[in-house]
């Protein structure tokens, strides 16, 4: 068997790997209202107001507030639409979100009241691979949401997207080569346990910075979020969408904010990891986890809240000429770097 | 070994379930669709909208589109000799040195033709 497709992870009984996939599948889909709060929240603080504070206490109820609003809306659709598409588009961008939220590990193999069990939703031998897979898939919920609207501005959302999307997702690719060269994994929870000395943000420092760069891009956020636009496309793809299936895609959106954090924590920050030797019993894990995965969406407001947005030529040559560029070096030299020290 | 998968079934059908009913869920809890025309309408400011089928967009995107398969490739190859690239050693770094050198090459004649010269 080639060492690609080798087994890595521990596979439970069938049972057990559903039960963890629904408890892993609600935990994320209970965090991203606390994501919109907190999003809102910093917004408001960052420039100098409020924010939400009329709904529960202290505004922590608006999330839900506002997810019953877009569910009880009347639908609707434009007449020059493509009535499958339009409807399935937003159905993709949910399904791939979702499914790439699986292979975040919360910890590794643990025992369970005598059962030994993965906080991971899967961890295979092709690890980031997955994730890319349903990145790329992800791509078809937005190009095809605003080309079925039949609306030039979500055309012009789409087509933008498109180009986007798969212009940094080779300097994405490309940046975490290093991270696997220097672990010679591509398993997660085995890159996480390779990070035990000195986790890889010291060595991978340029491969962590293409990396937030490139997923900044990916996920369409400030000062990437060419896609969206509102001043110049309205809102880009989602012009035309409104109620839940609106909701659907700005779900989407946060669901990946929050995988890309994941990633970013497993590979360049030691996981589960804590530094200085700490070593918490084993159900500290998933805690430590979320932790370092709110940080980086705190990192992500707070970009939002400080970067204007790009002009669209900028970002494509800065996607090409500089981000692919640096990867590439990052990769020979890593490649050159640990060879040498064998 | 294909069991390693399961989960990722299971999520993908959870996924299916939640953006499903939300492509739905207006046609049920909310009130009728309005009898308007204008509701039919795509979004347009000010000016009347002629929208037709078939748009046209620039060729920029088309050539993005084509390197986008290039470079990808270049990564997804690089993946495997990752993985393996210290058991192999010296080998494996002269051929990925090779390879990604005829790929840079590559990418300079792209950049001097002007392809990534957002137009």
């Amino acid at each position: 068997m080639s060492p690609i497709l080798a087994v890595v992870g521990y596979a439970e009984p069938w049972w057990i790997a559903i039960l963890k996939s629904v408890i892993i599948f609600a935990v994320a889909l209970s965090m991203v209202p606390v994501v919109l709060i907190v999003e809102r929240k910093l917004l408001g603080r960052f420039q100098g107001r409020y924010g939400p504070n009329r709904v529960g206490p202290m505004g922590m109820m608006q999330p839900l507030a506002d997810i019953g609003k877009l569910i009880t809306k009347a639908p609707f659709r434009p007449t020059t639409s493509i009535g499958f598409l339009f409807i399935l588009a937003p159905a993709i961008s949910m399904i791939t979100a979702v499914a790439a939220f699986a292979i975040i590990p919360f910890g590794n193999v643990v025992d369970i009241a005598g059962t030994p069990v993965g906080l991971y939703g899967i961890d295979v031998g092709i690890g980031p691979l997955y994730l890319f897979a349903f990145g790329a898939v992800a791509f078809y919920g937005i190009m095809l949401g605003g080309w079925a609207s039949g609306s030039k501005y979500s055309f012009l959302g789409s087509m933008r997207a498109a180009a986007q999307l798969i212009s940094y997702e080779v300097a994405q690719g490309l940046s975490i080569v290093g991270v696997i060269i220097t672990a010679g994994t591509l398993s997660l929870t085995e890159i996480v346990e390779a990070q035990e000395g000195m986790w890889y943000f010291i060595p991978q420092f340029v491969g962590l910075i293409v990396f937030m760069v490139a997923s900044f891009a990916e996920t369409n956020r400030t000062p990437f979020d060419l896609a969206e636009a509102d001043a110049e496309l309205v809102g880009g793809y989602n012009t035309e969408y409104g109620g839940s299936r609106f909701a659907s895609y700005f779900f989407a959106e946060y669901l990946n904010v929050l995988i890309v954090s994941g990633i970013a924590t497993t590979l360049f920050f030691g996981g589960w990891l804590l530094p200085f030797g700490i070593d918490p019993p084993t159900w500290v894990d998933p805690i430590v986890v979320l932790v370092k995965m709110f940080a980086f969406v705190f990192f992500f407001i707070w970009v939002r809240a400080t970067l204007p947005r790009l002009r669209y030529d900028q970002l494509m040559s800065f996607g090409w000429k500089i981000l692919l560029p640096i990867a590439t070096l990052n990769t020979l030299i890593t490649a050159i770097v640990v060879v040498a020290i064998d | 070994m294909l069991s390693t998968y399961l989960p990722a079934l299971v999520f993908v059908a959870l996924g299916a379930v939640v953006g499903g009913s939300f492509a739905v869920l207006n046609q049920v809890l909310g009130p009728a669709k309005s009898k308007l025309v204008a509701t039919g309408d795509p979004y347009e400011c000010g000016l009347p909208s002629e929208v037709k089928q078939g748009f046209r967009f620039g060729i920029s995107f088309y050539l993005i589109a084509m390197l986008f398969i290039l470079f990808d490739i270049e990564v997804v190859f690089l993946y495997p000799i990752a993985v393996e690239l210290r058991a192999f050693g010296t080998f494996a770094l002269l051929e990925t040195i090779v390879f990604v050198v005829l790929l840079m090459v590559a990418f300079i004649y792209v950049w001097r033709r002007g392809a990534l010269e957002w137009k």
